[in-house]
Formats: structure tokens, C-alpha cells, sequence
């Protein structure tokens, strides 16, 4: 953390996150180069996630190389070659809390309970996804490489 | 790209608009002109279904509001014709102008809540219940009498409350975090998943949704909406969903009726 200071990076809020039970997290840059999690995530469930129109929605808004999936958005850019784009600590900044880099963004902050308006009962506290499911995400979008 | 510039884009007016030296427009401005309303986005088998009389669902609800129109009612014993006689010419252009100020609270009143009013004060009978089949039924009878006629909803008392109801509507809400505008403001056109993001316009209201399989008030659409970005959508009735219908209104001024409109 300190380390991650003196190079100019923003940990985050203590207070938010802590009280949230939301696993701490350092940001560098434009990356959370850490996982989240002590192991690794697995591509093959991360793969279910963002197929999953209930628990990743990603294919709401962007398409992607699943091509059994029909009906993708065309509201974002495709996840085709992400992990060529990006490295895997960007990627889990981009899931994590993208408004951080773009506050207009419509990506939703997967990994924020903070700072939200009149959340339903059922979802009150709760991220979008799990650090695991952020890391099986990050895990199978680092695959994804043209 | 965002604003303005992308939406002329979108629609090629940024040519035209850059030949005759025009600065562009306000993203309000452009989109008033380039208006559309869900029917233009749907497909033809749908927008055929929607024009045709005896195709279109939702004429259903109109003759069973028709009948209702006609029957005596609660401890009045009276029916709504009684007061009001032909409802093609007493009930022309009242959708087009609701929700409109109701002097005896000073606030916004919807379709709704005007014949739930007369139910109550007039015929001496219990509310309709909210999106129940009686009250649909009513409304969407009620506001076929407008079909064709131009959304004309702009009583100067009511700015303060169409104000908030744009206010509402720019503001981020649930577990999502996305408001209205960002989708059907700055996204509308686009592609979620497979429904095509409208503009979200109001005009066709009470309206038959081929995914409700049945009929369904403007209340339903925005509580739909707001669940979908997991909020906690309004109340029935709430202040704000009259205020945000009445912004949706506004925003949509000049526009055709449509009821009952046939949605995907
Ligand atoms: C409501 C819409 C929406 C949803 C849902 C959504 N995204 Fe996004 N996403 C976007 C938009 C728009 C961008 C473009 C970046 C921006 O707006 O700042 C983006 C950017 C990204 C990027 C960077 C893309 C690039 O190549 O530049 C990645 C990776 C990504 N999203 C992955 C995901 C994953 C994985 C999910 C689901 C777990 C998801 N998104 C859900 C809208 C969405
Ligand atoms: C994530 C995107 C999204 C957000 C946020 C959203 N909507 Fe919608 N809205 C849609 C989509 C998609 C449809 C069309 C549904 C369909 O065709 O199945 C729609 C439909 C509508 C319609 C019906 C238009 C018609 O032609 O019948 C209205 C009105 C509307 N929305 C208003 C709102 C309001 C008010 C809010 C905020 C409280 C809101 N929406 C938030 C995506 C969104």
C-alpha cells in the first residue's frame, strides 16, 4: 500500500469498501494489478458469468465470441480481443469500477456498493459480482485474444 | 461521440446542418426534431398489427372500456356518458393534455388518477385498483378518442413539478446506476440484447405489449424500466412517476397519440 502511495496510485476509500465487506483493493494507474482473491479465477466460469443475462448481463450491452449466444448488445464494444487489449489488471479495474476511468460510462461498477440511488431490496449492499466471479471474468476475458 | 454531434451524425444531418454554417443545436433541439416514436423502431408484422383494427389486441380493452363508459356506477347509480355524453367529442384531446393541473390539490393529475377522481366524487364508487383490467380499460377507451392528435401537455403551472420529472429522469438509480437519459437520450437506436433501445416516448399509452401478453399503463413501462437497473421502482400513483410522465410528455410534445399502440 504505502509502496503503492509513493508511486502515485489511489487505494481505495478504507471506509466504503471495509464496511461493505468488499475485499480491499489498490489502484495503479489505470489497473488493479492484485487479484482480488488468494486463487486464481477459472476462464470456464468466468465465461458462464458473462454469458449469464441475470448475473454478468454483459451480452446486454456488448457483443462477443459466444457465438451460441444470440441476441448481443450493440451498446458497448465488442469483447473480442480485450485480453490483447488489455492487461489483466486493467480488465479488473474496467469490471471492478470502470466510472473510476470514465465517470459517464453506462459499464456498471461490478464491484462498488457505494454512491447508488434507491437500490431494490433484493440487491441492497450486495456488488453485481463476487471478487470470484470478478476473477473468473478477468480470467476468461484474458483468453479472449483477437 | 456523444450529444449532439453523434446524433446528427446518426440521423446524416451533420452535413446540411454544416453547409448552411449552422452551429449545432442543443442535444434537446436535435432530438425534438428528429423524434421517433417506439412504432417506427418495431417491425412491420408488428406496426401492421398495431394499425389494424381488428388486429390490435388492445381495441379489446376499448370495447370493454366503452361498456363500462355506459354502465351506472356506485351509490350515484351514474354512468361516466351521463355527465359527459359522447366521449368522441367530450373525451377528444384529453390524453393529448394529462397529466394536467388539478386546481383542488395545485398538483399533477394522470388519466388515471382523473377517472379513479370521478369514480370516487361522482358515481360515489371505490377506485379502480392500479393496472387492474376495469382501469386499463377506461383509460385506454378514454385516451383512443385522442389517437392522431398531438401531445400538447404544457401548462405553465406545472413547471415546477415537469422540471423534477426531468430531474428524476437524468438521475442515476440502482444497483446498475443508470438513468433514464442515458439510455433513451444518449444510447436510443442501439442494441440491448435484442430489443431495440426507443426513445421512450409516451404516446401510446395504455398499450398492448406482446411480452405482457395484455395491456398495460405508461406506470408499468417506467416501473419495468427501474426494475430492470435494479432500483426500487415507484409506487403506483407516486409523485414521481406523475412527474416523470408528465416530463416524458413534454419531451414528447407535438408527437401523435397512439393508443392502444402494440409494442414488441
Ligand atoms: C449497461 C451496459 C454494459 C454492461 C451491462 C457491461 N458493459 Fe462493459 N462496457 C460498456 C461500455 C459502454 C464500455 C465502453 C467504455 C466506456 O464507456 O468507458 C464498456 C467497456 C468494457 C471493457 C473495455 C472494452 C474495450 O475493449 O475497450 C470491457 C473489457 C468490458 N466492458 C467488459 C464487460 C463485462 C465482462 C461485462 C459483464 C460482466 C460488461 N462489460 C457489462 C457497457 C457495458
Ligand atoms: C438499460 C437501459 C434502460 C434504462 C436505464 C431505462 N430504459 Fe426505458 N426502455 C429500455 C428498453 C430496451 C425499452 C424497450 C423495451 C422493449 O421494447 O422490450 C424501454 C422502454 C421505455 C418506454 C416505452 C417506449 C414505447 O415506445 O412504448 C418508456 C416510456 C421508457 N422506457 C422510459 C424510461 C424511464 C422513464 C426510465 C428511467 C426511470 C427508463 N426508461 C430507463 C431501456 C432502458
Amino acid at each position: 500500500m504505502a509502496l503503492a502511495l509513493l508511486l502515485g496510485a489511489s487505494a481505495t476509500p478504507p471506509g466504503a469498501v471495509a464496511e461493505a465487506g468488499l475485499r480491499p483493493y489498490v489502484v495503479e494507474g489505470d489497473a488493479i494489478p492484485a487479484p482480488l482473491t488468494g486463487t486464481p479465477g477459472d476462464a470456464g466460469r468466468g465465461r458462464a458469468v458473462v454469458a449469464d443475462r441475470q448475473r454478468g448481463l454483459c451480452l446486454l450491452c456488448h457483443a462477443g465470441p459466444l457465438p451460441e449466444e444470440r441476441f448481443q448488445g450493440t451498446l458497448a464494444p465488442d469483447l473480442a480481443g480485450a485480453g490483447a487489449r488489455w492487461s489483466e489488471g486493467q480488465l479488473r479495474l474496467r469490471l471492478v469500477d470502470g466510472r473510476r476511468l470514465n465517470p459517464d460510462t453506462i459499464m456498471p461498477s461490478y464491484y462498488r456498493v457505494d454512491g447508488l440511488t434507491r437500490v431494490g431490496p433484493g440487491w441492497r449492499g450486495k456488488p453485481v459480482l463476487t471478487a470470484e466471479e470478478i476473477e473468473d471474468v478477468v480470467a476468461f476475458l484474458a483468453t479472449l485474444r483477437d | 461521440m456523444r450529444g449532439p454531434e453523434r446524433f446528427l451524425r446518426r440521423f446524416g444531418a451533420g452535413v446540411a446542418a454544416a453547409a448552411l454554417g449552422l452551429s449545432f443545436v442543443g442535444a434537446d433541439e436535435a432530438r425534438r426534431t428528429e423524434r421517433r416514436s417506439g412504432f417506427d423502431d418495431m417491425s412491420r408484422e408488428t406496426q401492421a398489427m398495431q394499425r389494424d383494427d381488428t388486429a390490435n389486441p388492445g381495441m379489446l380493452w376499448v370495447q370493454e372500456g366503452e361498456a363500462l363508459w355506459n354502465r351506472k356506477e356506485g351509490t350515484a347509480a351514474r354512468a361516466c356518458a351521463e355527465c359527459h355524453g359522447d366521449a368522441a367529442a367530450s373525451m377528444r384531446g384529453v390524453a393529448a393534455r394529462h397529466p394536467a393541473f388539478d386546481p383542488a390539490t395545485e398538483q399533477p393529475i394522470g388519466l388515471e388518477g382523473r377517472i379513479n377522481r370521478c369514480r370516487q366524487v361522482h358515481q360515489g364508487a371505490d377506485a379502480f385498483a392500479w393496472e387492474s383490467q376495469d382501469l386499463l380499460a377506461v383509460t385506454v377507451f378514454v385516451a383512443h378518442q385522442s389517437r392522431g392528435m398531438p401531445v400538447a401537455a404544457e401548462d405553465p403551472r406545472l413547471a415546477p413539478f415537469r422540471e423534477n420529472g426531468r430531474r428524476l429522469f437524468g438521475e442515476r438509480l440502482g444497483q446498475l446506476d443508470l438513468s433514464c437519459a442515458q439510455c433513451h437520450d444518449d444510447n436510443a437506436g442501439k442494441r440491448l440484447a435484442g430489443s431495440v433501445v426507443p426513445q421512450g416516448h409516451p404516446t401510446g399509452y395504455p398499450l398492448y405489449r406482446l411480452e405482457w401478453q395484455g395491456l398495460g399503463s405508461l406506470q408499468r413501462r417506467l416501473r419495468n424500466c427501474m426494475a430492470g437497473v435494479r432500483s426500487e421502482p415507484h409506487a403506483y400513483g407516486s409523485a414521481a412517476l406523475v412527474e416523470l410522465e408528465l416530463f416524458l410528455m413534454s419531451r414528447a410534445g407535438g408527437m401523435a397519440l397512439e393508443a392502444p399502440a402494440v409494442r414488441p
